[in-house]
């Protein structure tokens, strides 16, 4: 990990410009456009959430990672799934220890009167047997921190619900302990890939950004920046016919990520050249679906 | 916010609000929360780039990617790249017609055949080229020369996209360029495509230039209000261009996919609503002493409608047909079985069209093929079309199938069958029909939704938003 120097300890500031947050995320290898740093700098001067939406493959979780990696903040991860709860996404009681400590009391003094229990009662919900999970983790930690909640569309809307509190206020009521307030507001990330609207509630409290495949250009500096051995020609090659690809109907648009698996796929076969044949076979790398195949082998083949 | 009671108004807080009431009179939910985001954001931020104000906007005030285009538009409305003619290199056209030119590349701000040959030479280098700023300057400039269309007094005149558009006709440079491209070594077939789309972005941006000068005159309010196009997702199928409509047809298969999604969960969430398991909760109960806590429930067999769907593919509703088709095939899981008819005044069936991970483009174009068969006269004529459908397909209707018609029941006054719809739909187990048409033009002229929604209920379905809304009901 390379850290550039680390953000000032006392200022909650994350970046200090637009021009500055572009310049870092460039340092530690994320290739941002300017939509990109001037809301990944508003992010952090607002101290809001982030809502990163768009296809696929297209860097999303890759930028809370580099924004972790410029500022030199840890990244706590939460990645939601279908049938998430409380209980693995905010906090758990360890109950498994209380009982221990409660059958520790027991034996302990014998007489069961109301007074032990009411002790033990306190006794058995304090922070010794809480189990924080990533969301009340983000907020406890005093350095600074990458909150990454990635794929939110995939929870459930009751899960929704319980995010609101810690993305406007930063805090989570545990009913036995209290209130637990951030001290150092984590930078929170949440990415989505569209498979069904967020709620107004989590949109209102976020900025948003929608990020999208990139033009020619960057495409090309960020394949060179994963893949140095690509030739040049040849990435410029690859970038156009990826694009070409890109503006078919397809299923499944070839991502960034998979651009940047071609060129290595290139690389290691040693294609020199991408004509036709080299296209047709390694087509499988970037398209998924049958029917995508077909079709791009059908404008290709066009082409010539 | 400190912001909030400047001492000195600038008018910027009122742009601001303007400009705010304008995203949600274009249909963007912004609350209140946001607008005080928006105004923090502008303070975080330099005011000396543009591109980053329109960030910060953004990031703030628009949470749906689809609504971006409406916001941009509205941001050179209210925010625009510059006033007037903009600065260097261009007179202050609308000062005075005496042309106290710069004799330099862009020569006199008049209109006249050597104007007009110097500027077509310069437009084609720079569409050429690629280059996004001089394409801006020159569109600019386009305005200013060609669209002015002088008032008969100060304040009156107008600025004309399609004047100048006419005069300059950017289209007829294509085979320039293309040639120029492929001289670069770029195939044919590419050149054409990079060539086609400079000359759309180019267009986008004389229209958008016509816009802002509008609205310098008449206030960003008026322009507002009649220049901008709904975003896609209300966009009305009837209106759509052709561009507007490959940009539908590719919100398609995300759309049914976030159906698919929404459908599944609902599905899980009725779980408990299936009969009582009474040998899984017994056995539970035996943790509890015996005592049944908790009980558990068979899962709910997923009931799945059989659908029948007859489309009118006549040509002032074939795209909301093939719209509807394609969505519901493409959530054909969640359906028993589905067929699909379609007809003009004879009835034809192209469910075998819809092969599972069939090609959407190849479908489309078989659809289009096949539309020749809906007709024997190529008038459409419900009447007719319905009761072919009653003889041919007796069999694809039974009280298990959901009948769904699409169409706008112009039926070119012709004979109705409503006796043969109302059988069928006394057969079918639902029947609903879909109409393209506003409610308000309903059983004017030759609309027959009278008469037939006295039959099947009819509903309004304008744009992808009220279809997709209806295939969740359906589907649900």
């Amino acid at each position: 990990m390379s850290i550039t120097a680390p953000a000032e300890p006392s200022a909650p500031a994350w970046f200090a410009s637009p021009d500055d947050a572009n310049r870092r995320l460039y340092d530690v290898g994320y290739l941002p456009d300017a939509a990109t740093s001037t809301t990944a700098y508003l992010a952090g001067a607002l101290e809001k959430p982030l809502l990163l939406e768009g296809p696929a493959g297209v860097g999303k979780t890759e930028l809370a990672k580099a924004v972790a990696r410029a500022t030199g903040a840890d990244l706590v991860r939460l990645q939601c799934y279908e049938g998430l709860d409380e209980a693995r996404a905010l906090y758990e009681w360890n109950y498994k220890k209380q009982l221990l400590r409660i059958q520790a009391s027991q034996s302990g003094h014998q007489s069961a009167d109301g007074a032990s229990w009411a002790e033990t009662h306190d006794d058995i919900f304090a922070e010794e047997f809480l189990l924080t999970r990533p969301l009340l983790t983000a907020i406890r930690r005093d350095e600074p921190t990458v909150l990454l909640i990635d794929e939110v569309d995939k929870t459930d809307i009751e899960v929704e619900g319980l995010l609101l509190e810690v993305l406007s206020d930063f805090q989570v009521t545990i009913p036995e302990l209290g209130t637990v307030t951030a001290t150092r507001r984590p930078f929170v990330v949440l990415t989505s890939n569209a498979s069904r609207e967020l709620s107004e509630a989590v949109k209102r409290r976020c900025l948003y950004l929608h990020l999208d495949y990139p033009d020619a250009d960057r495409e090309r500096e960020i394949v060179a920046s994963h893949v140095p051995d690509l030739d040049d020609a040849l990435a410029r090659q690859l970038v156009a016919t990826v694009s070409q690809l890109r503006e078919l109907e397809l299923k499944k648009a070839p991502s960034i990520a998979e651009s940047v698996d071609w060129a290595r796929t290139l690389v290691a076969l040693e294609i020199k050249d991408l004509d036709p044949e080299a296209v047709a076979a390694t087509l499988g790398v970037i398209l998924k679906h049958q029917s995508d195949h077909e079709r791009a082998v059908k404008e290709l083949r066009l082409r010539r | 916010m400190e912001s909030v009671n400047p001492p000195a108004r600038s008018g910027l807080l009122d742009r601001h609000i303007g400009f705010v009431e304008a995203l949600r009179g274009a249909g963007l939910n912004v609350s209140l929360a946001e607008d005080l985001d928006a105004v923090r954001a502008l303070q975080a931020l330099d005011w000396t780039d543009r591109r980053v104000v329109r960030e910060g906007y953004a990031a703030t005030l628009v949470k749906r990617s689809s609504f971006r285009p409406t916001f941009d538009a509205l941001f050179e409305l209210y925010f625009p790249r510059m006033v007037g003619a903009g600065g260097q290199g261009l007179d202050p056209e609308t000062s005075g017609h005496d042309a106290e030119g710069d004799e330099g590349d862009t020569g006199f701000l008049r209109d006249n055949g050597a104007a007009l040959r110097e500027f077509r030479e310069s437009l084609a280098d720079a569409l050429a080229d690629g280059d996004r700023d001089q394409m801006q300057q020159l569109a600019a400039e386009m305005i200013g020369r060609f669209g002015a269309m002088p008032g008969r007094g100060p304040g009156l005149s107008s600025w004309s996209a399609y004047t100048a558009l006419q005069r300059v006709a950017p289209a007829g440079l294509i085979d320039q360029i293309v040639e120029g491209l492929m001289n670069d070594g770029v195939s044919e077939e590419a050149a054409q495509r990079t060539a086609s789309r400079r000359i759309g972005d180019f267009t986008a941006m004389v229209e958008s230039d016509a816009r802002r000068r509008i609205a310098e005159e008449k206030g960003p309010e008026h322009v507002a209000n009649v220049a901008l196009r709904p975003a896609i997702d209300k966009l009305d199928f009837m209106s759509a261009r052709k561009t507007d409509l490959e940009q539908m047809r590719r919100e398609i298969y995300p759309l049914a996919r976030r159906l698919a999604t929404r459908l599944t969960k609902e599905h899980h969430s009725q779980r408990r609503r299936g009969p009582l398991d009474f040998r899984h909760t017994v056995r539970a109960s035996m943790s509890t002493g015996g005592v049944p806590i908790t009980t558990h429930h068979r899962p709910k067999r997923p009931h799945r409608n059989e659908l029948v769907v007859l489309c009118d593919v006549s040509g002032s509703v074939a795209n909301f047909a093939q719209f509807t088709l394609l969505l519901v095939f493409a959530l054909r899981d969640q359906f028993q079985k589905v067929r699909a008819f379609t007809f003009i005044d004879h009835v034809h069936e192209v469910t075998h069209h819809f092969r599972p991970g069939a090609d959407v483009v190849d479908v489309m174009a078989d659809l289009a093929a096949s539309t020749s068969h809906a007709a024997l006269w190529g008038r459409t004529n419900y009447g007719r079309a319905i009761s072919r459908f009653a003889e041919l397909h007796p069999d694809a209707i039974t009280p298990k199938t959901s009948l769904l018609i699409l169409g706008d029941a112009r039926s070119n006054y012709s004979d109705l069958s409503a006796d043969v719809l109302r059988e069928m739909a006394g057969t079918a187990r639902h029947a609903w029909w879909l109409n393209p048409e506003h409610q308000r033009h309903w059983g004017t002229g030759d609309s027959a939704t009278r008469t037939y929604a006295e039959i099947v209920p009819m509903r309004e379905c304008r744009n992808l938003d009220q279809l997709a809304d209806f295939v969740a009901e359906l589907a649900g």
